[in-house]
């Protein structure tokens, strides 16, 4: 009995020694699919208020020639999307400037999130965080290291060693709206969309107008999946859209689940963030992408001059952050042409699509005719136009 | 395609997975092993596949590996289980933990790449005309037909074979099955190993059929709802398929109710799958709370000849 005892509590060991060691492998495993963020869209103040102030403020730092630059990622650069672009831009950066970047990918927003930022502070000069959701925790750490310069993705808080940066990528969403406008047939349009905050909305309501410009009688269902990151939870998401008679599908996610389930039933879609053609080169429209690439280097460059400061950088179409996929195989000429001249209009930074008469879905005038919305405004936006079939959680 | 049918289209394609591996988990628990390791032998079997598939191209091969891991690591199991009598809660949770560890591991230069269509869909083309459930069953693929015949299979081997007999004592009372000469050790082997393949191949179809790219994490929970399921359907293979596709349907059920416009909240409509677990639990526990559970008696405790229980 004894002999017996001791074996079993022996393989117990083993059992747990086995367990650390392959949980600390996947230390950052979590699934991404997490709470949502924290600022809630009636709740976010408004976008420009700190900043300005303290970048008037700010002391010129010391030049640090070989920066320690670090990213924190929410999904691993194999997305095909959000996480992809990311880490394309850094690599173009690294390229451009003969330095290596650290990464920590998968990291969940959460706590995690403010543990993995703490631990790249103690050595490095520069950390990246490229979600919405690290904002908080971003500015816990910065607040905390005062010597480390901190750039956070898509937020709107700063500190005077925090900026901001993130594109006018409502202008792209036109774009694919009018792509999917011209190509339904059946006018209904099918959104898979991640969370619902102003990114959300705006685009939403930016990819609504563009398909209104050239076909009135659409309308865009939109079903909300809590999730940056879950090809399943996509999928399901894209599915109950075709079900419902969708037959071109738009999703703000970070994977092309959507566009490979609308491949599937013979619908076309597009993505978010990256060029997704190659996933179902048939069936693809087309969608926003970012490119940081040229952010990255001027950002790290400022650091290695010591001419760094806190702002908050909105890019677009004019100096490219912004910027639309190839255009599908699918789509004729003639919309192509379509989008090319109206995308001229933004690179020549002659249009704003939020002009007015906008209505919202109650039919209510939200935008009077010959006004239109502020950058301000766009960025806290929480209400649907007039065509959107859906509703906002509060 | 009415809203019926598409409904039990989309439970049939997201119960699947769940099917299998709770095909594979009854297997192992009726042979008295308590089975917890579902989450990482899925996630297991879901990246052998997606690394065979997109280095070979070959189905047969897909298969084949997924089906030897999930033995590989379902001999683990048993000889931590069985020869070394380790407790089982704590092997199970190991392998979960393992599983979930090694495939982010070894996944992650094929994260993300996505993975042609490799399961041939059986085409019956006749049964498009019979309304809403002809359209169901003409165009699914050859894994869940697959998971049908299994389901017949694992019916007829636990209650209507000797060797189920065997399997059930086994499951009961492994002294006296001991006594009629069944050879315990050998057939708990046996059954968590064929379990386990099972369970491998849960993850197997979730990647080539369900959601075809390889993701970390990609079961999100669903080798947990699988453990859930075996209680739900009683260690009953037939019962299990219809849990199995109920709670598939309630996977998708969300989405749908957000496009009847309903003013549910989004992040409600998350939660009601595992709402559902646990209203069904109470429900069963409520309605046969004068019943056996239907768990095998000896599940859990090792078996030592000799000794009293």
């Amino acid at each position: 009995m004894k002999r017996l005892k001791r074996s079993s509590s022996i393989s117990v060991l083993l059992v747990l020694a086995l367990t650390a060691i392959l949980s600390a492998c996947g230390s950052n495993n979590n699934n991404t699919a997490s709470e949502a963020p924290s600022g809630s869209p009636s709740a976010s103040p408004s976008a420009s208020s700190s900043a300005s102030a303290s970048a008037s403020a700010a002391q010129t730092r010391t030049p640090i020639p070989n920066p320690r630059v670090a990213f924190v990622y929410i999904g691993p650069p194999g997305d095909g999307g959000w996480t992809y672009q990311h880490d394309q831009g850094v690599k173009f950066m690294e390229k451009e400037l003969g330095i290596k970047a650290d990464t920590v990918e998968n990291v969940p927003e959460s706590a995690d999130a403010e543990r993995v930022i703490t631990d790249l502070a103690q050595n490095h000069d520069i950390i990246f965080t490229t979600s919405f959701g690290y904002m908080d925790y971003t500015l816990n750490v910065a607040q905390k290291f005062p010597d480390v310069i901190f750039e956070h993705a898509g937020g709107y808080k700063t500190n005077d060693n925090m900026s901001t940066y993130f594109g006018m990528n409502w202008e792209a969403s036109y774009l694919s709206g009018i792509a999917a406008g011209k190509m339904t047939k059946k006018n209904v349009l099918g959104y898979v969309a991640a969370f619902p905050i102003p990114e959300l909305v705006y685009n939403i309501n930016a990819f609504t107008l563009g398909a209104q410009s050239v076909n009135p009688d659409v309308k865009v269902n939109v079903v909300w999946t809590n999730t940056w990151f879950d090809p399943t939870t996509e999928r399901n998401a894209a599915m109950s859209l075709l079900d419902k008679g969708a037959d071109v599908l738009m999703a703000y996610q970070d994977s092309p689940a959507s566009l490979q389930a609308a491949a599937e039933r013979g619908a076309l879609a597009g993505g978010n963030d990256s060029d997704m053609t190659r996933y179902a080169p048939e069936a693809y429209l087309t969608n926003p992408v970012w490119n940081w690439g040229q952010y990255y280097v001027d950002t790290v460059k400022s650091v290695m001059d010591g001419t760094w400061t806190s702002q908050q950088y909105l890019g677009s179409f004019e100096d490219g952050m912004v910027d639309i996929a190839p255009i599908g195989e699918s789509v004729p000429d003639d919309v192509k042409q379509l989008i090319e001249d109206a995308k001229q209009k933004f690179v020549e930074g002659s249009f704003n699509l939020f002009s007015g008469p906008i209505y919202d879905q109650s039919g209510a005038e939200k935008v009077a005719s010959g006004q239109s919305m502020s950058n301000e405004e766009i960025l806290n936006m929480n209400w649907f136009v007039q065509g959107v079939e859906g509703s906002i959680p509060q | 395609m009415d809203f019926i049918t598409q409904l039990l289209v989309a439970a049939l394609s997201s119960g699947t997975p769940l099917l299998f591996a709770t095909l594979g988990g009854i297997l192992i628990e009726r042979s008295g092993i308590i089975q917890l390791g579902a989450e990482g032998l899925m996630l297991m079997g879901a990246v052998v596949a997606a690394i065979t598939f997109i280095h070979t191209g070959s189905l047969g091969l897909t298969l084949l590996a997924v089906v030897a891991i999930g033995a590989a690591l379902g001999w683990v199991h048993s000889f931590l289980t069985v020869t070394l009598r380790t407790n089982q809660i704590v092997s199970g949770l190991a392998m979960t933990l393992f599983g979930t560890g090694l495939s982010a591991y070894i996944g992650k230069s094929i994260t993300g790449i996505p993975i042609p269509r490799a399961v041939p869909k059986v085409n019956l083309d006749f049964l498009d005309g019979v309304p809403v459930l002809g359209p169901l069953f003409a165009h699914l693929d050859l894994l869940t037909w697959i998971s049908f015949a299994l389901v017949i299979a694992a019916h007829l081997f636990i209650h209507r074979t000797s060797w189920g007999l065997h399997l059930r004592a086994l499951g009961d009372n492994p002294p006296t099955a001991d006594v009629m000469g069944i050879p315990v050790q050998l057939f708990r082997y046996g059954c968590v190993i064929a379990g386990s393949m099972l369970i491998g191949l849960a993850g197997a179809d979730m990647l080539l059929v369900y959601s075809p790219t390889w993701i970390e994490g990609m079961t999100a929970g669903r080798g947990w709802i699988a453990v859930a399921l075996i209680i739900f359907a009683r260690w009953n293979p037939l019962r299990a398929m219809f849990c199995a596709y109920f709670f598939g349907m309630m996977d998708t059920i969300g989405f749908k109710i957000q496009l009847i416009g309903s003013a549910i909240p989004s992040y409600f409509l998350k939660m009601i799958p595992y709402i559902v677990t646990i209203l069904v639990l109470m429900y069963l526990g409520y309605r046969n709370r004068n019943k056996p559970s239907g768990s095998p008696e000896a599940l859990g405790t090792p078996y030592i000849r000799e000794q009293r229980f």
